[in-house]
C-alpha cells in the first residue's frame, strides 16, 4: 500500500512567513519557479543564515567562510532572497528572477551568484563536491565547516551514495548534509517513485551519524545543526521532516506547485493573502 | 608513457602543495611513492568515478591542483556530467588522466576502448584535450598541467612507445608541432599514430612525394593558424587517430578545412576507427591493421589522392 502524504501543522512565524512572501514576490517577477520545494526548505535554510554559517557578504570569499552548498538547487528562491537579505547582492537582483540581465536563474550559478559555492540544478552533484571542500579543510587545518543540504529525490541518485561512502571513510566530521525530506518528488511521493525507506537507517549504514527533526520547527533544526557532529569520527545527517509548499493550504502536498509556469495575479495575490492572514 | 605521466605527477607533488592526487581503484603499488611521502595528498577513493570527479572539483574551488587517474572510458562515459558541469562549468583545475586512449586495452574488448573519448571531451566548453607522442614529450608536457587554467583530458598510450619526438620545439599546450617538411601532402597526426605518420612520410619521399607532418599533441583547442599555414600550400591533407573518423582530430581537421577559403583546392581524407564497437579482442596492433589504422593507409590514401585527376579552380 502507498503510504498517505505526511502532514506538519507546526505553525509559521512572522519572519517564516516574511520570507515565503518575498519567495512569492521572486515568483511573480520571474513568472516561473520550484514553488513547492523554496517553502519545504525555508526554515533549513533560515537557521542556517540566521545562526549557524560563518560569512562575510563583503567578502564572500573569505577563507574561513563555512561552505555551503544547495545540492536541490532548484530549492534556490529561498536561497536567493536570504543571500539578499544578508547583503550577498541588491535586493532589486531578486526582481530579475530569470530574466536575461539578472544574476539569478533558476538554479545556483558558482561565479555568478555571490555567496554560491557550487553550481547545481542536476542532482547528486553536491556532496561530491562538499567531500572535496571537507578534505582541504582537513588538510589545510581550516575551522571552517561544510553543509549540504541534499533532497529526497536527490537520494535516488547514485553519485550521492558515493560520495556519502567517501565521507565516511573519511570520517568527515566537518561535513553536514540536511536532507529536506518532504516526500514528494517530481512525480509523485517518494514512496511511489522510489522509495527510500528506512532512510534514517540508509545513512547509518553508510557511516554517518543521524538525527531527525521537525524541518518547520526552527528550534528543533537549531538544536540538531549545533549539536553536529553527533559522533567526532563520523559525519552527520540531519534528515528534515518537512511538508513541500509548507505554508500555503493550496500548495503543500499538491505537486502543481512543485515547479509553477506563467503565475498569474490572481494566484499571487491568493498567495500573499494566506501568508498574510496569518499575521 | 603511463609510468612516466605518474612519475612526474609525484615530481610535480613534491615541488607544489597544491597537488592532489585521486585514484579510483588503481593497480597495487600505484604511484607507492607518493603515498608513502605524501599520505595526505593522495586518495584512492573506489569504483566511485562521479564522487572521484566530484570532490576533485571541490579540491580545485579549494585552489588545489587535482590528478585524477583512471580508464579512459571510466572518465569518459561513466561520469560524463560530472566531467561536464563539476569541472568545465566550475573551471576546475583537474587533470583527468586516462589509461588506455584508442585501443589500447583491445584484449580487454569494447567496455575498455576508448574509441569516443577526444569527440566526447572536445565539445565540452572549457576543455582542453591533449593526446601526446611518446613518453618523452609526456615528460616535456607535464609541468605545463600545472598553471594551465581549467580541466586538461591527457590520453595515454600503452607504454613502450618508441621515441619519434625532440625537444627542438619546446611543448606549449594548444601548439601543434611540424615535424616534418613537405610540399604535396600534409599528414596530420594526434597521439601515438605521430610514428605511423612520421613512417608514411618517409615511405611517400621514397616514392617521390614530398609530405609534411604536423603533430597535434592539443586536439583542444585546436592549433589553427599552425595548421593552415602547413595546409595552405599542399593540394592533399590526410589525418591519422586511434579513435572514431567521428568527432576527432579528422574532424576538427575537416571543419576547418570546410570553412577555409584556399586559393587553392583540396583533397581531403580522415583515417581512423570506423563507427563500430571493435569486434575482435587481439592488440592494439591487431585492431589497428584490422581497421586500416596503419602508416601504409596513410601512403596508399596519399598515394591516391596525389594521382587522382588534378583539381582545378573554375
Amino acid at each position: 500500500m502507498i503510504k498517505a502524504p505526511p502532514v506538519n501543522a507546526t505553525p509559521l512565524d512572522r519572519r517564516s512567513r516574511e520570507l515565503r512572501c518575498q519567495i512569492v514576490r521572486m515568483l511573480h517577477k520571474g513568472g516561473r519557479g520550484h514553488v513547492g520545494s523554496a517553502f519545504s526548505l525555508v526554515e533549513i535554510l533560515r537557521v542556517l543564515y540566521d545562526d549557524i554559517l560563518k560569512y562575510d557578504p563583503k567578502n564572500p570569499r573569505w577563507s574561513q567562510r563555512d561552505r555551503f552548498i544547495l545540492s536541490k538547487g532548484h530549492g534556490c528562491l529561498a536561497l536567493y532572497v536570504l543571500l539578499a537579505e544578508k547583503g550577498f547582492f541588491p535586493e532589486a537582483e531578486l526582481w530579475k528572477f530569470c530574466k536575461v540581465d539578472g544574476i539569478l536563474g533558476g538554479h545556483p550559478e558558482y561565479g555568478k551568484v555571490p555567496g554560491v559555492e557550487a553550481s547545481t540544478g542536476s542532482l547528486g552533484h553536491g556532496l561530491p563536491i562538499a567531500v572535496g571542500f571537507a578534505i582541504n579543510a582537513r588538510y589545510e587545518k581550516a575551522n571552517y565547516r561544510t553543509f549540504v543540504v541534499a533532497s529526497d529525490g536527490e537520494s535516488n541518485e547514485g553519485s550521492l551514495w558515493e560520495a556519502a561512502m567517501c565521507a565516511s571513510k573519511h570520517k568527515l566530521s566537518n561535513l553536514t548534509v540536511l536532507v529536506d525530506y518532504n516526500k514528494q518528488q517530481s512525480y509523485s511521493t517518494t514512496y511511489e517513485v522510489l522509495d527510500l525507506e528506512p532512510y534514517a537507517d540508509k545513512w547509518r549504514a553508510f557511516g554517518f551519524a543521524v538525527e531527525e527533526v521537525d524541518g518547520h520547527n526552527v528550534e528543533q533544526i537549531r538544536a540538531a545543526v549545533k549539536r553536529a557532529p553527533f559522533d567526532p569520527d563520523k559525519p552527520s545527517t540531519i534528515i528534515c521532516h518537512t511538508i513541500k509548499g509548507k505554508g500555503i493550504t493550496f500548495v503543500e502536498n499538491n505537486l502543481n506547485w512543485h515547479h509553477k509556469n506563467k503565475v498569474t495575479d490572481d494566484e499571487v495575490k491568493s498567495l500573499l493573502c494566506e501568508l498574510e492572514a496569518k499575521e | 608513457m603511463r609510468k612516466t605521466c605518474l612519475d612526474m605527477v609525484y615530481e610535480l607533488a613534491r615541488r607544489d602543495k597544491r597537488i592532489f592526487f585521486i585514484g579510483s581503484d588503481l593497480g597495487i603499488g600505484t604511484l607507492k611513492q607518493f603515498k608513502a611521502e605524501m599520505p595526505d595528498r593522495f586518495l584512492m577513493e573506489g569504483v566511485s568515478e562521479a564522487n572521484v570527479v566530484g570532490m576533485a572539483a571541490g579540491l580545485a574551488l579549494e585552489g588545489k591542483i587535482v590528478y585524477v587517474n583512471t580508464i579512459a572510458t571510466f572518465l569518459t562515459r561513466r561520469c560524463f556530467e560530472q566531467v561536464a558541469l563539476d569541472l568545465c562549468l566550475h573551471k576546475a583545475n583537474v587533470r583527468l588522466i586516462a589509461n588506455g586512449g584508442g585501443v589500447v586495452y583491445a584484449p580487454l574488448g569494447p567496455t575498455h576502448e576508448a574509441i569516443e573519448d577526444i569527440a566526447i571531451f572536445r565539445a565540452l566548453p572549457r576543455m582542453t584535450v591533449i593526446a601526446v607522442a611518446d613518453a618523452e614529450e609526456m615528460k616535456r608536457m607535464m609541468p605545463q598541467t600545472v598553471e594551465h587554467p581549467g580541466p586538461i583530458y591527457i590520453r595515454l598510450g600503452k607504454g613502450g612507445e618508441p621515441i619519434v619526438t625532440n625537444d627542438r620545439v619546446p611543448f606549449k599546450i594548444g601548439k601543434a608541432i611540424p615535424m616534418k617538411e613537405g610540399g604535396e601532402a600534409l599528414i596530420v597526426s594526434t597521439g601515438i599514430m605521430l610514428k605511423a605518420a612520421l613512417d608514411a612520410a618517409s615511405a611517400l619521399a621514397a616514392a617521390g612525394i614530398g609530405a609534411a607532418v604536423l603533430h597535434v599533441p592539443t586536439v583542444k583547442p585546436f592549433d589553427q593558424e599552425t595548421f593552415l599555414e602547413l595546409a595552405r600550400p599542399v593540394p592533399v591533407i590526410v589525418s591519422i587517430e586511434e579513435h572514431s573518423v567521428i568527432g576527432g582530430l579528422g574532424s576538427t581537421v575537416a571543419e576547418v578545412l570546410a570553412e577555409t577559403d584556399f586559393d587553392m583546392p583540396k583533397r581531403f581524407r580522415r583515417i581512423g576507427l570506423p563507427d563500430v564497437f571493435p569486434d575482435q579482442y587481439g592488440s592494439q596492433a591487431t585492431l589497428l591493421k584490422r581497421y586500416d589504422v596503419t602508416a601504409e593507409q596513410i601512403v596508399s590514401v596519399v598515394q591516391q589522392l596525389s594521382q587522382a585527376r588534378p583539381l582545378t579552380v573554375h
